[in-house]
């Protein structure tokens, strides 16, 4: 109880590491890498306790208090523990554990070892905050601090270029749907008044909000769901996002921070339900994402770029197991997915580490090499393409049940294919990796297995993502679907959907928790486990006879489809259409701004400027000639009359006298002559 | 009782020798003298006048007194200014000293 | 406590200072240095004290608090008279601090003539403090020149090489600019009819004023306001004046002085003439919308770093006109918010970007590239502040952004969403900028340069203590401003 409503320590405790090693940069040197492995242990432990104590008392605990007002206007700012939440907790501390245990061996040596230390405390702690927000400023600033160290890490070793450029091309790709999220907290906030996740979705579930509204607020949200979780149109700055140290991948890139959008979506589900058709558009776009990067995973030659557009895949299925009502299945995929995934990176990782190398056709035949890296690899490939009992097996079910049942079968058939296509491309990895002989001798014979720092924690990785999955299997009885459930995980909505009867909002809500709860027993469902066993080991198949028994000779193949290949290849040149649409047009917008600003603006206030010289230049002539003209003529005739005047004055004073007798002689004539002449 | 137009008649001769004397000698000294015989014989006339017109009460004998208190005030200032000029010029003959020629 | 004159003082301890310095001898430069930042000290723990009085203060007539008044000309209604509220107690604090800070800032950077540098930097700050503090038109208006003279030669006389230019230029920009605003004033005086020059007092008195002639007088205040501020199109001063003012000046220069421009607004365009504000607010909101996105498009052509941060600040400014056109609650709390966070940020960047300049002498992106690895501890300051400038949640730059698109939102969706446009712009720059300063291989011929000096710690150390605080407590600020917001929301609606 206490540590539920003082559940604030596990997010600081990394961020006590993230500040102690800038402050303590260099005195630190390699401690810095114990300083934050402990203090994420702590977390973990404290997740672990948190996650005791939440099923002990068996209802959500929300901490906090006011953080600002504006008069009317009261914010507040808080914490809430719920079941997934709890989970969330616990993904994010075991990740994060494994990484950096992981990394004391991968990143020894490093020029920047606290730097990557401290980011990664700091993105912890930030995760953490993100998944205990109770509302969406807090979410909001958790989400962008992750973005930040996500930036920092991916441009960890900023000297080369493509570090340098992805990680500002992660930043602004994930910035533009942060911008929509933004827009949607402010559509939401302004109808609303408050930022709370909770009473927004009371508010969506009451009615308080129209339809409309909520749809396009529900939208924009999952607009920066897109931009986080790497979904189309905005995933391309994921699969450039590998230009980072593999930890690093293994931890922001794939199992924690881009399932932020998801969790996103998961948070604010209840607004979802209020807008059916919002909730369509997540699960197409899921959907089509989902099988988007499958088909572009399949011709990557580089290790992490396939692991990383096979994550966009996956989180577009997480996204399509949300969009169909899926709750749960969404959710739980993305708990299975976090371990699974960040396996596979961290063996990347080990791979690259002990051959120097990630580029598929340089590698092969590893399996004898390095034993662990092997196995744990083939733990984490064969739950991600859902072979059973392994955890993605679960989780992949779920979603597709879910599909199927919900009545979308286009989306079902779609995620069918994106399975075996997942299967395929990891049978491919797999075979050009670890099976065949070894393409490149010099890689192979520098070849070893890596220090216990990293096989520790493949290790502990490969067993939870054989585990993971069984709480929510029939086995334990469907525990964790339980522990999920919806009314839990959003108490405030059935109470307020109750209330609000007769309004859209609260229909659809009730009408998609309906959906939730049939596809547990549903009729018909019974078809979904055959196909997707069936579409996966068609994939192991294929992929096995194309790059491991090569009865199907891949040059044929690619020659077949040399279309499609070079379309896959490339991408389907959608960074190309980026850079000629968006980016280009943005710099050239920018120059032109510049020259604008300079040549117009300036050359205008510059133009009044030398207007004003030029005219107080003539005004200036002017008054040299015209007026100077007029008063200096007036001066010289003056001149030229004193000239003549001046004779008159001799200075003599008796000329004087003399002109002032004959003055006076003359004054008194005339006076004689006005007093007696007339 | 000498008749009074002899004393105008000897102030117009007084006035005519004074004014000659100032326009032609160049000595300031003398200018000066020939300036204050120039009012004497006013003076002269002036109490001259006052006898011939009786009804004038005593005007001409007051401006008389009037005029010889002025010119003494006068010779004192001109006198100063002469003996300045002379100190700064070194001469007392008028046409040497021609500062205001134009 | 009630009868200190605190405000008195704040304004006039600095003006002291500069008369103490002339009196020392132009050679005794250490001494003159420390008197400098004892005097720049005086009003910034007087403000400091004021601070912690806040609360304990009764409120005064129209809600100012430390009031002071005395008649000076009153046949004309002059009077001195000085006071402060929530709009104004924020300006006065930034200005103490960011003032100190240059003060620190040229200690060693400033070689030449530091005696006249530190008397007319120390003059400029009574000049600052007055325009914020004074309740008289006349007083604001001969506080407002006042701020020009010392400003010109600080830039004309320590600037760059092309600091006779730019001065001249900031000097007539301005110049012209206040002579529009004494018109608007002195129009107001005698449309008003209060037969006084008290703002506050013209401002109730304000409704007799007939409306055109209130809309006329919005606009000649507007455009003395917008020079300062400065609004496009007429802000080409300002980077002009930034590239070629010595650091610390344009430390203040971006701290406070701009914020001259957004305080007269809110002291008096807006609470006056209200119903004018109203009427302009959408062609306000506009010119707001293009300082915001043609300002961080212009930022990214920049070639200078000093040019960048500069058009930088007028794209900030933007938000503060943004949120004035829309006249919410929020959306005034938040730009008046703006006013401050913008301060610490911009004086900030300019400080690391002279700092960078001191040791690199080029402010040539092209020419700067792995700054992090040779000046780590400036680098890492540097990044801090972009990402501030850019917006990052937790931080004071976001407060103010996100509360004026909050409050705007209800007023005009498509306005947030060009707001939001130009929110990535910025965003676009800040990161390009790093990405070519501070990332990439380091120069050879920048290797083995000093890091920051424990000096220039002491002189960053508050401001990014407060570029923090204020992002994770905005109420430490907002307590002040939310008062004063809503009077006008309420005078906005109710003309």
């Amino acid at each position: 109880m206490t540590l539920l409503e003082n559940i604030w320590i596990v997010p600081v405790l990394p961020l006590v590491s993230w500040v102690l090693i800038t402050f303590f940069n260099r005195r630190l040197g390699e401690r810095a890498a114990t300083l934050g492995t402990a203090t994420v242990l702590g977390s973990f432990v404290l997740s672990v306790a948190a996650f005791v104590a939440l099923v002990r008392h068996g209802a959500p605990v929300s901490s906090g208090g006011l953080w600002l007002s504006f008069g009317s206007v009261e914010l507040s700012m808080g914490f809430t523990v719920d079941s997934l939440a709890a989970i969330m907790l616990l993904v994010v501390t075991v990740v994060s554990s494994a990484v950096h245990i992981y990394s004391m061996g991968y990143m020894h040596g490093d020029r920047r070892y606290q730097r990557f230390y401290g980011t990664l405390g700091l993105f912890t702690s930030a995760m953490l905050l993100l998944v205990l927000a109770d509302n969406f400023l807090l979410l909001l600033i958790a989400w962008e601090i992750m973005g930040l160290c996500s930036y920092l890490l991916i441009g960890h070793w900023f000297e080369e270029a493509w570090p340098r450029m992805a990680s500002m091309k992660a930043f602004m790709t994930t910035r533009v749907g942060d911008v929509a999220m933004m827009i949607g907290i402010w559509l939401l906030f302004s109808q609303t008044g408050t930022f709370n996740i909770v009473e927004t979705t009371q508010a969506v579930a009451g009615g308080q909000i129209s339809l409309a509204v909520t749809t396009v607020g529900a939208l924009l949200l999952f607009g920066g769901a897109i931009g986080k979780s790497a979904q189309f149109p905005l995933h391309v700055w994921l699969p450039d996002a590998m230009a980072g140290p593999t930890p690093v991948s293994a931890l922001i890139h794939a199992a924690t921070m881009v399932a932020a959008g998801v969790y996103l979506v998961a948070r604010s589900y209840g607004i979802f339900l209020g807008a059916p058709d919002a909730l369509l558009t997540v699960a197409t776009i899921g959907g089509f994402t989902a099988l988007f990067a499958a088909t572009i995973a399949t011709v990557q030659t580089d290790m992490k770029k396939i692991l990383a557009y096979s994550t966009i895949s996956q989180l577009g299925y997480m996204m399509l197991g949300l969009g169909v009502g899926g709750f749960v299945a969404g959710t739980f995929h993305l708990v299975t997915h976090a371990f699974f995934k960040a396996l596979l990176f961290l063996t990347a990782g080990s791979v690259s580490h002990a051959a120097g190398t990630l580029e598929v056709h340089k590698l092969g035949g590893l399996a004898k090499k390095m034993k662990v890296t092997f196995w744990t690899f083939m733990v984490g490939g064969l739950a991600l393409a859902g072979i059973p009992p392994l955890a993605g097996f679960w989780s992949k079910d779920e979603i597709l049940l879910e599909t199927f049942v919900t009545g979308h079968p286009v989306l079902f058939w779609m995620a069918i294919l994106t399975a075996f296509l997942t299967a395929y491309y990891m049978t491919r990895l797999a075979c050009l990796v670890f099976f065949g002989p070894p393409r490149d001798k010099h890689v192979y014979e520098h070849a070893h297995e890596s220090p216990r720092s990293m096989t520790g924690p493949l290790v502990a990785l490969g067993v939870l993502a054989v585990v993971a999955g069984l709480p929510a299997s029939p086995l334990m009885g469907k525990w964790l679907v339980k522990f999920l459930d919806f009314g839990q995980t959003l108490p405030g909505l059935m109470t307020g959907g109750g209330a609000g009867a007769g309004a859209t909002g609260a229909e659809g809500a009730v009408a998609a928790v309906g959906h939730t709860l049939a596809a547990t027993g549903a009729p018909g469902g019974g078809i979904v486990l055959p196909i997707a066993l069936g579409a996966a080991f068609l994939g192991i198949l294929i992929g096995y006879a194309v790059y491991g028994t090569r009865q199907i000779r891949r040059e044929s193949l690619i020659r077949a489809f040399r279309p499609v290949y070079l379309l896959l290849k490339n991408k389907y040149y959608i960074d190309e259409i980026y850079l000629a649409v968006f980016v280009r047009p943005a710099v050239r917008l920018a120059e032109l701004c510049g020259l604008f600003d300079n040549k117009v603006i300036d050359g205008a206030v510059n133009g009044v400027g030398s207007a004003t010289v030029a005219v107080s230049a003539a005004a200036g002539e002017f008054d040299n000639t015209v007026v100077d003209g007029a008063v200096n003529g007036v001066a010289s005739g003056t001149m030229a009359t004193g000239q003549r005047l001046r004779r008159a004055h001799t200075g003599l004073v008796q000329s004087y006298m003399v002109a002032i007798y004959a003055g006076a002689g003359v004054s008194l004539a005339v006076l004689l002559w006005f007093l007696f002449a007339r | 009782m000498i008749n009074p137009s002899y004393a105008v008649i000897l102030g117009v001769l007084l006035f005519s020798v004074g004014l000659y004397g100032a326009l032609r000698s160049t000595n300031a000294v003398r200018i000066l003298m020939c300036i204050e015989l120039m009012l004497n014989a006013v003076n002269l006339v002036f109490v001259a006048f006052s006898r011939l017109r009786p009804e004038a009460m005593i005007a001409g004998q007051v401006f008389a007194i009037f005029i010889m208190a002025v010119a003494a005030a006068e010779a004192a200032v001109g006198l100063a200014i002469i003996l300045q000029i002379v100190r700064q010029r070194g001469v007392v003959y008028m046409d040497k000293i021609n500062l205001l020629k134009g | 406590m009630s009868g200190f004159p605190f405000l008195t003082l704040v304004v006039f301890a600095p003006l002291l200072g500069t008369l103490a310095l002339l009196m020392f001898p132009k050679a005794r430069v250490e001494s003159i240095r420390w008197a400098a930042a004892i005097f720049s000290a005086v009003p910034l723990v007087l403000t400091l004290v004021m601070w912690v009085l806040w609360g304990r203060t009764p409120a005064g007539a129209f809600g100012m608090k430390f009031a002071e008044s005395f008649s000076w000309i009153p046949s004309l209604g002059i009077s001195y008279s000085l006071g402060t509220d929530g709009i104004s107690f924020p300006l006065v604090v930034l200005t103490a601090l960011m003032t100190f800070v240059a003060v620190v800032a040229g200690w060693k950077m400033i070689a030449t003539k530091e005696r006249a540098f530190f008397a007319l930097l120390l003059l400029l700050e009574t000049g600052m403090m007055g325009v914020f503090l004074s309740l008289d038109y006349i007083l604001f208006y001969v506080f407002w020149e006042i701020v020009l003279v010392p400003m010109y030669f600080l830039i004309g006389i320590w600037g760059g090489p092309r600091r006779e230019y730019a001065a001249l230029k900031f000097f007539i920009y301005t110049l012209v600019g206040s002579v529009i605003m004494l018109i608007g004033i002195l129009a107001l005086y005698f449309l008003s009819g209060t037969g006084t020059f008290n703002i506050m007092e013209i401002a109730q008195a304000a409704g007799s004023i007939p409306v055109a002639a209130g809309r006329w007088i919005f606009v000649a205040l507007f455009l003395g306001f917008a020079v300062k501020v400065p609004v496009f199109p007429f802000h080409t001063w300002l980077p002009d004046a930034h590239v070629e003012a010595p650091t610390p000046i344009s430390v203040v220069l971006a701290a406070v002085l701009l914020k001259m421009g957004t305080y007269g607004f809110f002291r008096v365009s807006y609470p006056t003439l209200p119903g004018a504000a109203k009427y302009f607010a959408v062609a306000i909101a506009a010119l707001g919308l293009i300082n915001i996105i043609y300002g961080a498009l212009t930022a990214m052509a920049q070639k200078d770093l000093k040019k960048l941060v500069a058009y930088s600040s007028i794209s900030h400014m933007g938000f503060v006109l943004l949120g004035l056109a829309a006249g919410t609650q929020l959306a005034l709390s938040g730009a008046l918010f703006m006013n401050i966070s913008h301060g610490l940020i911009s004086g900030m960047l300019f400080l690391l970007v002279g700092a960078v300049y001191d040791r690199t002498h080029t402010r040539d992106i092209a020419k700067l590239s792995g700054v992090y690895v040779t000046l780590p501890v400036i680098a890492t300051i540097l990044a801090f502040s972009l990402f501030a400038n850019l917006g990052l949640p937790g931080l004071a730059g976001f407060v103010a952004e996100f509360f004026v698109l909050a409050g705007t939102f209800p007023v005009s969706v498509l306005w947030v969403a060009l707001a939001a446009l130009g929110m990535l712009v910025v965003a676009g720059f800040n990161l390009w900028v790093m990405q070519r300063v501070l990332m990439g291989e380091a120069k050879k011929e920048y290797a083995g340069l000093p890091d920051a000096t424990r000096l220039e710690i002491f002189t960053y150390a508050p401001v990014v203590a407060l570029i923090i605080a204020l992002g994770v407590a905005p109420g430490l600020l907002m307590r002040f401003l939310n008062g004063p917001a809503l009077e006008l929301v309420q005078r906005l609606g109710g003309m």
